[in-house]
């Protein structure tokens, strides 16, 4: 149900539609959910659309067919084996176009995500279908994403950025693209660094034409410090993205996830509490079934309509627009897209040379191109700090706690904190 | 190899057993090799960790070149009991690698625990032996581990 957006008119793109229910003071809800098969993969978008919530459709790819290996992609899908998402570019264009059939419209878009850092073929694919939102990014789609080199990614996206752009000149709907720079390997990357990938993704995006942008950033294991976060997102997205219009996606916890259905539902009740109290517009959740397996379509519905349940308990808080966004976080994310943008005049290659000069530097992160001199850790007040900030031009911002010998427990202590708390821990109800 | 393992002691003279762990080739999931290195160098083995998405040629190339004593496969995105299997093939299709020690491990299936169906197929392509995850797995794993003959002259 998406009462909160007329169906009136002409079709709308994403960035339009969440714009309206903000206005509404909806916060808009999605899923991540692909099958392989066609006919879930509709009964899927089905569902989500009747939740009762202000949704968004999703269609999340396979990896095969993230990887580019369509041979793969397509003998599962004869064998009739399951793929962890939707092979749109092995199924053919006729049978995607009647999997969104009558279930996109105007009330409901339908993005498409995935994690592909060659995605010519996902993009040909997709706006073959007739689709018109996505996500990604010349580094969050690389490095968390395989080891394909991150000066191919850079050019990758480029030519599919400046494409997808183009999109408005055949269709009324502005394109939507959406950087996955606020999640780089899911947890353990400091907030402030996440922000400044985010806002230097959308950068690129604007650099190559895109003007409906969302911008976003991964729940992680403090509060406070994520509230903070996301007003230095807004904050930077202000000062630096005046000519396009964006919002900001809040993405459930994406690293080693609660495996009891009340610590899944516990974080995801605190991440719709993250997004009202900072104004973010949309939200991605997580199920019950996230520590597991892929989730059912029954189990994605009942996720989004605890976080719409949950959204309509908190009000937005109306921060007025930059409180609270002068913070630690702001000024290391602030230095670090400064050192970035004033390596250069072109955004992809000030990218590539950031990463190999260590101005941008991902903990525990094993592609080739990371540097890997960073190190992070979970402190006692459960904020995720920097161990060693490694080239990072925050040297003079930060205290780092100085680098300890990482261990197989350490590493699973720190990677497992949040799963901890969230398991364990009853009473102090939300 | 990732420098997460620098700092070891090294007896001169002894040799150290070896251990390549390795992604498969359509899964991007580099938590769970990042830990298997650290779980592996910290029990005494030289440690080559592939990374992610390590396509089936390139892992038997690194086989053939470092001729380890163990090859540790992991993979949690779903796709690693068809991935698993195809690699387990290619590698077993080298007569210098009929014989190396292959265990797999992880979330292998899209719907929680393989079929006996799926894990048979893994054992039949050539992996030695199957760790799904479980709270147990690690502790069976280290028993394997114990339990191979290469320990004996390290
Ligand atoms: C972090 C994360 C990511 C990050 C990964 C970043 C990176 N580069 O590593 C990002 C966001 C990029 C990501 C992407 C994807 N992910 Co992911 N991810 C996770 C998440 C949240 C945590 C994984 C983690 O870090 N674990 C920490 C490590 C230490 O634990 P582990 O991986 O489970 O490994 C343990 C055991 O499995 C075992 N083990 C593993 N291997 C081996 C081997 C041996 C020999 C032994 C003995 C033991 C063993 O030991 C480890 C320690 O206990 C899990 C869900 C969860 N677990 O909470 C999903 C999850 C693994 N992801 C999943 C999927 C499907 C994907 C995607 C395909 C997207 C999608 N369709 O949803 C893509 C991957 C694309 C690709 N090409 O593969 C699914 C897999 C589903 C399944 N198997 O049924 C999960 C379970 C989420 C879900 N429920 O849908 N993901």
């Amino acid at each position: 149900m998406t009462g909160a957006v007329p169906a009136a008119g002409g079709r709308i793109g994403l960035g339009e539609f969440v714009r309206r229910a903000a206005d509404a003071g909806e916060l808009v809800v999605q899923p991540r959910m692909g099958f392989s098969s066609s006919t879930a993969m509709r009964a899927g978008l089905l569902a989500v659309k009747a939740a009762p919530a202000t949704t968004v459709g999703t269609i999340t790819l396979d990896s095969y067919t993230r990887l580019g290996d369509l041979g793969a992609a397509a003998r599962a899908v004869s064998a009739g084996e399951d793929l962890n998402g939707y092979p749109i570019a092995t199924h053919p264009v006729r049978t995607t176009r009647a999997v969104i059939d009558g279930v996109r419209d105007t009330a409901f878009p339908v993005q498409v995500r995935h994690g592909s850092a060659d995605p010519r073929h996902i993009f040909a694919a997709l706006v073959a279908a007739g689709l018109d939102a996505t996500e990604g990014g010349p580094v969050s789609y690389c490095l968390p994403y395989g080891r394909v080199p991150l000066d191919e990614s850079v050019r990758n996206w480029a030519h599919c950025s400046e494409l997808f752009a183009r999109l408005r000149e055949y269709s009324p709907v502005e394109p939507n693209l959406e950087t996955f720079g606020g999640c780089m390997l899911g947890q353990l990357c400091p907030p402030s660094q996440l922000v400044a990938l985010s806002v230097l993704e959308a950068l690129f995006f604007r650099r190559y034409g895109v003007r409906s942008i969302a911008v976003s950033y991964a729940q992680q294991t403090n509060p406070r410090q994520d509230q903070e976060a996301v007003r230095a997102l807004r904050r930077l997205c202000a000062e630096l993205l005046p000519d396009v219009t964006w919002h900001v996606v809040i993405y459930t916890y994406m690293g080693l996830f609660p495996a009891t259905p009340h610590g899944a539902r516990r974080i995801l009740t605190h991440a719709v509490e993250l997004a009202r109290t900072t104004g973010a517009e949309r939200l991605i959740v997580k199920t019950v079934a996230e520590a597991h397996r892929i989730p059912t379509i029954a189990e994605n519905v009942e996720a989004l309509t605890h976080a719409a349940a949950t959204a309509h308990t908190v009000s937005t808080t109306a921060v007025p627009e930059h409180e609270g966004s002068d913070s630690q976080t702001y000024a290391e994310a602030r230095a670090l897209v400064e050192a970035v943008l004033d390596s250069g005049p072109d955004i992809g290659r000030s990218l590539l040379h950031s990463f190999k000069s260590g101005y941008l530097d991902i903990p525990y992160c094993l592609h080739p191109d990371n540097l890997g001199r960073t190190r992070s850790y979970v402190d006692t007040d459960g904020a995720l700090r920097w161990a060693d900030t490694g080239l990072l031009p925050i040297g003079h911002l930060v205290r780092a706690s100085g680098r300890s010998r990482v261990t197989a427990a350490g590493l699973m202590e720190a990677l497992s904190s949040v799963r901890r708390r969230y398991d364990t821990v009853r009473e102090e109800v939300p | 190899m990732s420098e997460l393992t620098t700092a070891r002691d090294d007896t001169p003279g002894r040799r150290r057993a070896t251990v390549v762990v390795s992604g498969v080739a359509s899964d991007a999931h580099t938590w769970n090799l990042v830990f298997l290195e650290l779980l592996l160098s910290e029990l005494g083995f030289d440690v080559a960790n592939l990374g992610a998405c390590v396509p089936d040629e390139l892992l038997v190339r690194e086989c053939l070149e470092r001729r380890p004593d163990l090859l540790v496969l992991s993979s949690v995105n779903g796709h690693g009991h068809i991935d698993g299997a195809r690699a387990a093939r290619a590698l077993r299709d080298r007569s210098a690698l009929a014989a190396l020690p292959v265990v797999i491990g992880g979330k292998l299936g899209v719907a929680g625990s393989l079929t006996a169906a799926q894990r048979d197929e893994l054992l039949a392509a050539g992996c030695d032996a199957v760790y799904e995850d479980s709270v147990d797995a690690i502790t069976a794993f280290r028993s394997f581990l114990s339990a191979l003959p290469s320990r004996a002259f390290r």
